[in-house]
């Protein structure tokens, strides 16, 4: 059992050592496009205009290879972590700036003109009414976000030792060792599956307000912006 | 009082939607503001908590301008009740009443209690406290706003259509429910339809309003109904205005027989004495009292009859608290021609005539005049 996880000693981790750098490289920079995004988004719905130049630089972005922004950032963050997450960052905005939008828009106008009536104040509205009704859509943002940046990590092998389980199937290939390639696939296959469980575990604890219904009609959202 | 001094609103494309509105709204009473689509009534009724702000005129409010004062204060100390409701979906019913309060300081569970305490007024079961909105009827929504308007005890409430999108039964149940709430409280409120007969109902003044945002006439219902300003108000009013009109008149001078009443256990002296009388039909009851349906007396036969074989007696008013409205509507619908008035508890209390009743309407039309006449002389 254990020889299933030993590792080539070049790969500096253990498996689960890897791991770990995966969740971690995957993950901080969907929470960073989320920072990044919720006043990009509130500006967005503030703004109508602004919102077709935001959608088309966001897209334009994900379109670019991440083996050219790695040719351009290792002048400036070199053959770092960073180097890998910023370029997932950057693409995350594509899913989770049009999901908050959507998800902020979709508050109906009764609901917005009864809180102006009731004296909220513009920030005071956007916080206790507009974010918390429009969560179950940034949350379903979040799910297609963090699935695409887990299978997205392993590129970060194309710079040296950062793709994580990236790395572990390079290695299998080119030393050709199918143990390793299958336990690459499979343990980025289920890194993805718990994560985005985890997430759906998260929305139901969050909206207890949500009629059933609505759950899955959600749900076909996030598979439809999957499929963009 | 709300006083709109020559209050315009013109949008920068340079469609008027309010032209040089005065009203004064009379304190502790319901105005309604009614008029066709367009005709500006929700600019004038958001102009009043500033959601909308006016080109040119004032809003005073107790006399003092309400642009001289901070705009979420202002709108804290005037309820809003919104057509669908406008629950917030997140939110527990409690929770959903208790926000003004809690915006006010009031602390989580004094808001609670308050709360509560609005879910009962308004008639909501006190186990719905934790559900959330999508769990309610429309309705039960509806009463929510409703609840949640008064919470922190606004002077004002700004009503914009609340009842227009619930069934005609439900609307007439919380129409019902706002006049006796208002019985109680004594609210300053303003209130937008574009429902005629909604505003009749509720309105103890009347504002119609047409399109391009002009008063067509300011009035409490009954004299909208009898003295209509002009062809547009009159066409506004409808075809049955008339009848609708009877709705302000008593019944209570109707004069009722009760001669032509029997009992379904009556004897043949009864019935006969009964019958000696003007009406051709004669009204059993049960041995309560209790309308049963009428007959021609010769049909009655002492110890024999049979409540299937009578006619229906349409359905009966409440002598003195109905108006003539339902009097002559109940002659109407019996067959007999003759209106059955019963009391609180539902017993017959008379029957009454079309014949009679038409004397009634016809006198009360002449005193209304009187009145007229003399009010026009007095000042």
């Amino acid at each position: 059992m254990n020889e299933l996880f030993d590792m080539p000693s070049y790969l500096e981790h253990s498996y689960l050592g890897l791991v770990g750098l995966h969740v971690r490289e995957a993950l901080l920079p969907v929470l960073v496009g989320l920072i990044v995004a919720l006043p990009l988004a509130q500006l967005c719905v503030r703004f109508r205009w602004l919102y077709p130049p935001v959608l088309w630089v966001t897209t334009v972005l994900y379109a670019i290879p991440s083996l050219a922004f790695f040719v351009i950032l290792i002048d400036y963050t070199g053959l770092s972590e960073l180097t890998v997450m910023i370029p997932l960052a950057v693409y995350s905005l594509v899913v989770l700036v049009p999901a908050i939008v959507d998800g902020v828009r979709s508050v109906p106008q009764e609901t917005l003109a009864a809180a102006t009536a009731m004296g909220f104040g513009p920030v005071r509205r956007y916080v206790q009414v507009q974010l918390p009704i429009a969560a179950p859509a940034i949350l379903a943002g979040l799910r297609v976000a963090c699935v695409s940046s887990i299978s997205l990590v392993s590129v970060g092998m194309l710079i040296g030792n950062e793709g994580a389980l990236g790395n572990l199937l390079d290695s299998g290939m080119r030393f050709n060792q199918p143990r390793l390639v299958w336990l690459s696939v499979v343990s980025t296959a289920v890194l993805a599956i718990l994560v985005d469980a985890l997430l759906i575990v998260l929305r139901v604890l969050v909206t207890p307000w949500m009629p059933r219904g609505t759950r899955t009609a959600s749900r076909t959202a996030a598979a439809k912006e999957g499929a963009l | 009082m709300i006083r709109i001094d020559s209050v315009t609103k013109r949008y920068p494309d340079g469609t008027v939607a309010v032209d040089r509105l005065s009203l004064d709204i009379p304190d502790r009473a319901i105005t309604v503001l009614v008029g066709p689509s367009g005709c500006g009534k929700t600019t004038t009724l958001r102009m009043i908590n500033r959601m909308v702000e006016p080109s040119e005129g004032t809003i005073l409010l107790d006399g003092k301008d309400i642009q001289q004062q901070p705009v979420n204060t202002l709108r804290r100390s005037m309820g809003y009740v919104i057509q669908n409701a406008g629950l917030f979906q997140h939110r527990t019913i409690l929770d959903n009443i208790a926000t003004v309060p809690r915006m006010l300081g009031w602390g989580k569970e004094k808001s609670r209690a308050r709360a509560r305490e609005l879910m009962e007024r308004v008639g909501l079961d006190g186990a719905l406290a934790k559900r959330y909105p999508y769990q309610l009827s429309g309705g039960q929504q509806q009463r929510v706003g409703v609840a949640r308007a008064l919470a922190a005890d606004p002077p004002v409430l700004l009503m914009d259509e609340p009842f227009s999108a619930v069934d005609p039964v439900v609307r007439k149940g919380l129409q019902d429910e706002l006049l006796r709430i208002q019985g109680e409280l004594g609210k300053t409120i303003v209130f937008v339809t574009h429902d005629i007969d909604e505003a009749v109902k509720l309105g103890t003044m009347v504002a119609v309003m047409r399109t391009g945002g002009h008063l067509a006439q300011f009035a409490p219902p009954a004299e909208l109904l009898s003295h209509p300003a002009d062809a547009f108000v009159e066409d506004f009013l409808g075809a049955d205005r008339g009848i609708r009109r009877l709705s302000f008149f008593p019944s209570a001078g109707l004069e009722l027989l009760t001669a032509p009443i029997v009992a379904v256990d009556a004897t043949a002296e009864q019935i006969t004495a009964a019958g000696a009388g003007d009406a051709p039909y004669l009204l059993v009851t049960d041995p309560d009292g209790k309308p049963l349906g009428w007959s021609e007396p010769q049909e009655l036969t002492a110890g024999e009859i049979k409540a299937d074989r009578l006619l229906s007696y349409g359905r009966p008013f409440v002598a003195g608290s109905d108006s003539l409205r339902a009097a002559l509507d109940c002659a109407v619908l019996s067959p007999t021609g003759w209106a059955v008035a019963v009391d609180a508890e539902g017993r017959a209390a008379g029957v009454v005539s079309q014949q009679v009743i038409g004397e009634a309407i016809r006198g009360a039309h002449a005193e209304r005049r009187a009145d007229d006449t003399a009010q026009k002389v007095a000042p």
